[in-house]
Parts: structure tokens; sequence; C-alpha cells
């Protein structure tokens, strides 16, 4: 949060840097929390720890979170920078994102388990 | 700028404006973040297109080898934590450079660069050994989409050390001056991003291809 208000200060000094810097210690919180986002899904494929499905949520879903403290940490996004047309920008674009993944896959899924009925190499004859 | 304004006189004379005629000044550079901010948006789009598609094709082997016979995790890992690292010390130069100390600011810019520099060395030398292995992007769709994705990440990690290199030459010249600072700024957006770019690749590419 002290990054945050430094951020809005340093703005509203001069224009042409609206975007935050963020300080030694936000960058500093950043790296470890990304460094612990990265070594636990490495951990937990390399190790086998948890069954594979279980495995794939867990870091599907720490991929995410490490996404969003990337975002903050050090690309230093909020709501309030360049007067919230930058999050206006990124919500735009992910539910573009959203759309073309999950639209291309489900798609293709469904092509793929429709008209190819012979498609796994393994169990043919 | 200065024709506008004395048409805007002019008419003032013989009729009131109720809309501002001129539009009031920004500081060069003003909108440079916000512009670029928008092209990142839109190379997100490109990289949402390429998982979309490594997503689709990626389990198609032909036959081939899979991720599970060409995938090195402890490699992957290793090549993680450089881009990692130097999303810090990219961090560290953009902290010394609000101090306005130039020396500082170029070595930490240096260090970022020789992260980025293994970074892009292992990639190759994996590269290298898949296609030494047969895995070529001709083999399968899978190593099609893998090399187009994982390919186009590294493409964009070479520009941005161009580009450093580009920038630590115009800081040497010129030193912090705003418009540096402003491109040091835009290149700091550009690193960040392809380390987050670079977190949707380890986790699906490599880690779930592990898992497939």
């Amino acid at each position: 949060m002290t990054a945050h208000a430094h951020g809005d200060h340093h703005g509203s000094d001069h224009h042409g840097d609206a975007h935050a810097h963020g300080s030694f210690r936000s960058y500093m919180i950043g790296f470890l929390l990304s460094v612990v986002l990265t070594a636990v899904p490495f951990w937990l494929v390399m190790g086998e720890v948890m069954d594979p499905s279980l495995t794939t949520v867990a870091i599907l879903g720490l991929g995410v979170v490490q996404i969003v403290v990337h975002m903050v940490y050090f690309l230093h996004m909020n709501s309030r920078s360049e007067n919230g047309w930058t999050m206006l920008a990124l919500i735009f674009t992910l539910i573009l994102v959203v759309i073309t993944l999950t639209g291309s896959l489900w798609v293709m899924y469904h092509l793929n388990a429709n008209m190819m009925p012979v498609h796994d190499m393994s169990r043919m004859p | 700028m200065t024709a506008t304004a004395h048409a805007a006189t002019l008419k003032t004379g013989d009729a009131p404006v109720f809309h501002e005629v001129e539009e009031h000044a920004h500081p060069e550079g003003s909108s440079t973040m916000l512009g670029f901010w928008i092209y990142l948006m839109s190379d997100c789009l490109i990289f949402a297109v390429l998982f979309a598609t490594y997503g689709v094709l990626g389990g198609s082997y032909a036959a081939g080898p899979s991720p599970k016979d060409l995938f090195d995790l402890p490699l992957v890992a290793l090549n993680t934590s450089m881009l990692l690292l130097s999303s810090i010390t990219y961090g560290f130069a953009m902290l010394t450079m609000e101090k306005g100390r130039v020396g500082q600011t170029q070595a930490w810019l240096a260090i970022t660069g020789l992260f980025g520099l293994a970074f892009l060395s292992i990639e190759l030398y994996e590269f290298a050994h898949m296609i030494h292995l047969g895995a070529t992007p001709q083999r399968s769709a899978f190593l099609s989409s893998f090399f187009t994705l994982v390919g186009t990440h590294g493409l964009h990690v070479t520009f941005g050390i161009i580009w450093l290199v580009t920038l630590m030459v115009q800081v040497a010249r010129h030193g912090l001056i705003p418009a540096n600072r402003r491109r040091l700024m835009c290149l700091s957006m550009f690193w960040h991003f392809l380390d987050v770019i670079w977190i949707g690749v380890f986790t699906f590419v490599y880690l779930m291809g592990m898992l497939r």
C-alpha cells in the first residue's frame, strides 16, 4: 500500500511519470512471493506429490496467483493509474483472452470427440 | 496550434463558444505509458492465440515424442529463475533511476541484460537439443505449436535485450533525462510483462505437459 501511495504522490508531481515505481520493499515482497509461487508448482510436479488431476488444478491456480502478484508488485497495476484506463484496457483484454482460450479449447475438444472416432493411435488394433 | 488559437480568439468575438476550442496542453510523453500499456495488451492477445493453438494441438504427437520424452524440468526451473532474477534486477535499476544515479542504473541494467542472455542461451540450448533428437517443428502438431509459442516468447526477450543495450547507450550519452526515464519505464513494463507470459508458459506448456 505504501508503494501505491508513493505512486499517487509522484503522479501528481509531474503528469508524465504517472506510473508508480514501487519501493525496494514492494519489489522484494513481489520477488519472494514469485520465488515461492514458482518453486511450489515445480516441486508438486517433479516430486509427484499429489495425483495428476489435483496437481493440474493446483499449478493452474498457483500460476494465476503468481500472475496477479507480478501485475501488482512489478507492473504496479492498480485501478487508479492513468485514471483507470490501464485497468479498463486490462479487463477488456482479459475478457478477450478468456473467450479465445476457453472457446478454442471447448470447440476443438468437441470436434475431436465427435469427428474422430479413432484418434488414439495406441488403441488401434 | 497558434493558428487554431487565433481562430478561437476571433470566433469568441463573434459568438459565445460553449465548448473547449483548443485542447489543453499535455506535457510531452504524458500519454506514452498508457499507449505502451495498450501495445502490451495487444501483445497479450497474440500470446493468448498462441496459447490457444498449443492447447488445441499440444496433444497431437503424430506418434512422435511427447513432452515427457523431451522436457527437462530442472533446466526449465533454472531458466525460470534466470527470468525471475532479471525481473528483480530491472526493478533495482528503476529504483536507482529514481534516485538519479547513472552509474548504478547502468550496472543494474547490465546485470538484467546478462540474466536475459542466460535465459536465451538456456532456451537455445534446449531447442538445439530437441532438434538434435529429431524433435523439429515439422515433426508433429505438438512440436509446431510448442516452437511457435516458446519461440515467440524467446524472440520478445531477444528484442528486449536489444532494446536494453540501446537504452544503455542512450543513458551513457545523454544521462537520465526525462525522455530516457520514459523509455526505461516502457522497457520495464515490457520486461515484467514477458515474465508474466513466462508464468503461463512454464505452467501450461512444461508443467502440464509432464502431467499429460
